[in-house]
């Protein structure tokens, strides 16, 4: 039974451990900043935990020793004493030079995260809402400039400069795998740089709580080769396609007609609504409503059915239509790609 | 009774203060369509004709939550853009005591719904009706007519006016009561 019940403790940590690796953990470091953080999170780890071993060995030591008897118990024994001062003299001293050295590690830990987008040549400028990420590319170019939601796309293994900002109240951005987080606050600009050495996809998620759908506002980052990326680019900054049949024509009509257009902008169409989420090219992401659904023809009826039933209090209303008429509107979107 | 008991009965009575308001997110079709006849003059054979009443507008009037929501549309909309923070510019001023239909919300859930003549357009189809509730309870509380403690508080960024919980109410202000 001893035995079931440690192999079954056993068999939970390993599961437990599983969660540290994958798309979205600090362990599991994917870029220059979070490989600095994740060797300081383990030396500081390992450190304490040696120093606490031998505190407690320290500790249970004269507990678990046999008492030593002295014929005098009054009796002064300047030689004990000074041995004592000295061992404390030197523990004191341990500790100290640990502490500053920690504190040497963290600040040159920061230094090498400073100095990783110095030379950046991509600025993306990210804007928290509650609750998703308004994404917009910045270039000298202002037909260039392009703006997106949710999905970050970055070339991967260069240096990328993201300004964080807000409109509402303070977010926090965090992809653990390739940075620490930093937080969104209104009305003021954080400087993050961030780097993705290998191609793949990191999910990121706000870390300041901000409301209802606090646990709801996911993000990624695609990093892609540079070619990849520069053909992303250049197909998002075209204007939606035309609707393909009639279905989908039915739909781009009722867009316009209905209140999606009051918030949502459709590039080459009159919506250009900007307090919500751009839907020029929303079929081309994985997800939607920040990360809460996949991107399928059902979950997009799904959440505009519903959107106070899959992210309740979100600022998506609840628009009443039809049938007929959600079927065509999510064959609009769906052909946007 | 023991203080630990009369201590608790008290932490259980303050809860009851957390309870502000409900947050309806969902369109509350089980009060009414919001459908109601528009007046288009306030001119009517016989004197002033009386408003009919909606049951929409009284869930929606004291309501902090739909108040806020309001506030947030009416910049999201673009309100601003002719009637410039209730100031008045294009539109008329929204902070006055004067009410060209009326200062119900009725009548403003329906100017908004439907559009006035000499420029107000409709906005019927465009905005959801709860939506157009909460920008009307809004208005009102521009010039205000909503209870301060359900009223918008100040701004995160720079104010035009006093927050709306602070307004004071347009038809007594500078006469003595």
């Amino acid at each position: 039974m001893k035995r079931l019940a440690s192999t079954g403790f056993g068999t939970a940590c390993v599961l437990f451990l599983q969660g540290c690796s994958g798309w979205q953990s600090a362990l599991d470091p994917k870029g220059p900043a979070a490989s600095e953080l994740a060797w300081l999170i383990w030396f500081f780890t390992a450190l304490c935990a040696v120093i606490w071993v031998l505190v407690m060995i320290a500790l249970a030591a004269p507990l678990l020793m046999r008492p030593r008897t002295r014929s005098e118990p009054l009796a002064l024994d300047a030689g004990a004493d000074h041995r004592k001062l000295r061992v404390i003299v030197i523990a004191v001293g341990l500790t100290a030079a640990i502490v500053v050295g920690l504190t040497l590690l963290s600040f040159f830990a920061n230094r090498t995260l400073a100095a990783i987008g110095s030379d950046a040549a991509l600025t993306i400028r990210v804007t928290g809402h509650q609750w998703w990420w308004e994404v917009r590319y910045e270039d000298a170019t202002p037909s260039r400039i392009l703006t997106t939601a949710n999905e970050i796309h970055i070339p991967a293994g260069e240096p990328v400069r993201l300004l964080l900002t807000s409109t509402d109240v303070i977010h926090s951005f965090w992809i653990p795998s390739l940075a620490g987080k930093l937080d969104l606050i209104p009305g003021h600009i954080n400087v993050l740089d961030i780097r993705a050495d290998k191609p793949g996809v990191y999910r990121g998620q706000c870390a300041e709580f901000c409301g209802a759908q606090h646990a709801n506002m996911g993000t990624f980052i695609i990093a892609e080769p540079r070619a990849k990326f520069d053909a992303w680019w250049n197909d998002q900054l075209q204007p939606a396609g035309p609707p393909t049949n009639g279905e989908a024509k039915n739909g781009a009509d009722l867009f316009l007609k209905r209140p999606c257009v009051m918030c949502h902008r459709i590039g080459g169409t009159p919506a250009g609504g900007t307090v919500a989420p751009d839907l020029t090219h929303v079929a081309s992401r994985q997800t939607i409503a920040a990360g809460t659904l996949m991107m399928s023809r059902g979950n997009l009826a799904a959440w505009i059915a519903d959107p106070q039933g899959v992210k309740p209090g979100s600022h998506m209303p609840v628009v009443e239509l039809n049938g007929d008429e959600l079927n065509a509107i999510v064959a609009y979107l769906e052909g946007l790609k | 009774m023991r203080p630990g008991t009369a201590m608790l009965l008290f932490a259980l009575l303050t809860l009851a203060a957390c309870q502000r308001e409900e947050r309806d997110t969902r369109p509350q079709n089980s009060l009414g369509s919001g459908e109601q006849p528009t007046p288009v003059t306030t001119l009517e054979p016989g004197g002033q004709r009386a408003s009919a009443s909606d049951n929409k507008a009284a869930s929606f009037e004291a309501n902090a939550f739909h108040l806020s929501e309001g506030k947030r549309l009416f910049s999201w909309f673009n309100c601003s853009g002719c009637h410039a923070n209730g100031g008045g510019g294009m539109g008329p001023a929204l902070m006055d005591q004067k009410w060209l239909y009326g200062s119900s919300i009725e009548s403003i859930h329906a100017t908004i719904r439907d559009g006035r003549p000499k420029g107000m357009p409709s906005f019927r189809d465009k905005i959801p009706d709860d939506q157009i509730w909460e920008l009307a309870a809004f208005v009102r509380s521009l010039s205000g007519n909503a209870p301060s403690s359900a009223a918008p508080q100040r701004n995160d960024d720079m104010m035009p006016h006093p927050s709306e919980n602070r307004l004071p109410d347009a038809a007594t202000l500078g006469k003595s009561p």
